[in-house]
């Protein structure tokens, strides 16, 4: 278990990257916890699996250092860096049985036969595998082969980090939330540092203390499930989490109000003058529908039924705009919306501003 | 909707039956049928039920040939197949060193059998082949015309030459399907290169080597031409498999009574051997079905 702190990391696949645009991944500075559980998110492409494979040591970064605790890291082969790491796809060993797959890193470390068959045993335990143990490990199911993936790293309990590349993606929709509790508890009751890489706002959230939100090679955002969702510091983010994302308006904006064509939206504080590309962002959950006049008037343009409730697409002055609405609210024949003012983000060129206190920014 | 009559089908079918008739049922038939007569000439024929398999089984020339032949396939892939492996494994994965691999792999495959008996009957001659002329420059006494080893370990290197290609092949087709994360899982396991080859290289070969073995069994126990172009049997009978002494009995000496009931005894073991193997072989490393049934 350890400490692992990224050192202005970067990488590029190119030789020679001039641009910023050739680094796959831009310069990273950031210390994960010892025992923190992580989860790394973004797109396709965004850089994640770069930064897995650093941490990893499949990769070496053209920039920066890694650090375990106090101990540099950075060209240590994956054998030396003491680390588990289940794939994408689960690796089992095809013709040992499930007690030989998880005695295998023990067997391999020289540990004492003893020691082996004591930790093993606990594993299976752990891992609900008892009255599979001594099968052939080929024969599972998807689930049981990814679970004993990571028996293999927990059985070695000194790991210094266990990494997760998308380990869900073949797992059937039924067993993903069994695994991922399973996750969580063994993460509970080894305190590893784990590291999470996902697509997938669900698992990254429900995994993780802390999401690390990448884009286009860059972090956006590090923050807690709530932070990502209350105050996105970055468009990319407020659109990427929840569902649908968070609705983003070209206002501008003048003291406390945001303007959007002629009308004119209450925020909940004094911004400085604004220049660049103005948003405002708002989660369609924050936006209401009214029946009376007030408010600001929309086109509906669709309805999607998803069951507990409805999303309505709507354009405001030109702009898309989401609105979620509860089972059994009706739609007005002419309809006209309302935005929660404490939940109303502005962005200037794509990035969070808050609103100024005692005349200085926050 | 009125029901189509659909008889007109068999008709579609008919040149499939013609061609399987022809190809294989006619001539198996025409076999089984010499196998259980015999002639003075003058074309008539009288019955004499399983008499020449008897005589087959018992005769010494059938129980040398056979024992020739075995061994020889038991050589044969006791080299080619850990030698195969061993190719597959070393060849470059990746770069333009690949397909250069391939290509020299893919050559002697290439090469028609009887020209691969004709490159070795040169090669090997003492007075004007590069091997046999170099051999006896070194004071090796060596000369495959009538020594039997000689001509028994010039007959393996041939085979060996010309087949180990294939089992590098399909070894090398199942080594590159193996993914990338399997040997990045191993590393982190603090795997050694044994383990590696032992525990997720040999297990994903399983299927590609079945086929090997099978493949070379039958090809090696049906060997015909190189031999024959390179030795004709000899010296003596030692170089004589199956199907050489088959062909000497059916053309050579006209008896084609022997001959038949040789030549379905010979398709029997073939046929047996490869499925006592394929059985075997497909069941190595899994869960043996007892087991299962207890559980």
């Amino acid at each position: 278990m350890a400490q692992i702190t990224l050192d202005k990391l970067a990488h590029s696949y190119l030789n020679n990257p001039k641009t910023d645009g050739d680094f796959a991944l831009k310069e990273i500075d950031y210390v994960w916890d010892d025992g923190g559980a992580y989860a790394l998110l973004g797109p396709s492409g965004c850089g994640k699996t770069t930064l897995l494979n650093i941490i990893s040591g499949l990769l070496v970064p053209s920039k920066g250092r890694i650090l375990f605790d106090d101990c540099n890291v950075t060209n240590f082969q994956p054998e030396q860096r003491n680390i588990a790491q289940v794939f994408q796809f689960p690796v089992i060993y095809d013709t040992m049985t499930v007690r030989q797959n998880l005695e295998f890193p023990l067997k391999n470390r020289n540990v004492p036969k003893a020691e082996i068959a004591k930790r093993v045993e606990e594993m299976i335990e752990v891992l609900d595998l008892g009255n599979k143990a001594n099968l052939k490990a080929r024969g599972l199911t998807a689930d049981e082969k990814q679970k004993i993936s990571l028996g293999r790293g927990l059985v070695r309990y000194d790991v210094n980090a266990i990494l997760f590349d998308e380990p869900l993606t073949v797992i059937d929709p039924h067993m993903k939330w069994q695994l991922r509790t399973k996750l969580k508890d063994l993460h509970r009751q080894f305190n590893h540092t784990m590291i999470y890489v996902t697509h997938d706002q669900t698992e990254a959230m429900t995994f993780a203390d802390k999401v690390v939100v990448m884009y286009e090679g860059e972090v956006v955002q590090i923050g807690t499930p709530e932070e990502l969702y209350d105050e996105p510091k970055h468009t990319f983010v407020g659109y990427f989490i929840g569902s649908p994302g968070m609705n983003i308006i070209p206002v501008d904006v003048v003291g406390n109000q945001a303007k959007i064509g002629i009308h004119s939206i209450d925020l909940k504080g004094d911004y400085a003058d604004l220049t660049g590309k103005v948003e405002l962002g708002i989660r369609p959950e924050f936006v209401t529908l009214n029946k009376t006049e007030l408010g600001i008037p929309v086109q509906i343009t669709g309805i999607d039924d998803i069951g507990r409730f409805k999303i309505v697409h709507a354009t405001i002055d030109g702009s898309e705009i989401n609105i979620v609405l509860n089972e059994g609210q009706s739609i007005p024949s002419n309809p006209n919306i309302a935005l929660e003012t404490s939940r109303i983000n502005i962005y200037q060129n794509d990035h969070l501003v808050r609103p100024l206190v005692n005349g200085r920014g926050l | 909707m009125e029901k189509t009559d659909n008889n007109k089908a068999w008709l579609l079918v008919i040149p499939v039956f013609i061609l399987v008739a022809l190809s294989a049922i006619i001539p198996i038939m025409t076999v089984v049928n010499y196998s259980v007569q015999d002639t003075f000439g003058g074309n008539k024929f009288f019955w004499v039920g399983t008499e020449w398999f008897t005589d087959v089984l018992r005769s010494e020339r059938f129980h040398n040939a056979l024992g020739r032949n075995l061994l020889f396939s038991f050589i044969i892939l006791c080299i080619e197949i850990p030698l195969g492996i061993w190719i597959a494994l070393s060849m470059p994965r990746k770069g333009i060193w690949v397909p250069v691999c391939l290509i020299m792999m893919a050559l002697p495959l290439l090469i028609p059998w009887n020209v691969v008996g004709t490159i070795w009957q040169i090669f090997a001659r003492g007075d004007i082949g590069l091997l046999g002329h170099t051999m006896s420059l070194l004071g090796v006494d060596y000369n495959y015309t009538n020594n039997i080893f000689d001509a028994w370990v010039t007959i393996i290197i041939m085979d060996v030459w010309h087949w180990t290609s294939l089992v590098v092949l399909l070894c090398y087709a199942g080594l590159v399907s193996i993914p990338e994360a399997y040997y990045q899982a191993a590393r982190i396991d603090g795997a050694s290169k044994w383990s590696i080859f032992r525990f997720i290289q040999l297990p994903k070969m399983r299927g590609v080597l079945i086929i090997a073995f099978l493949l070379r069994f039958m090809d090696s126990f049906m060997i015909y031409t190189e031999p024959f172009v390179l030795t004709g049997g000899g010296p003596g009978n030692s170089t004589t498999f199956l199907s050489i002494d088959l062909v000497k009995q059916a053309i050579g000496q006209f008896d084609l009574g022997p001959a038949a009931a040789m030549s379905l005894i010979y398709q029997l073991i073939v046929l047996l051997i490869c499925y006592v193997f394929f059985t075997v072989m497909s069941h190595v490393g899994t869960d043996k079905p007892i087991e299962e049934k207890v559980e």
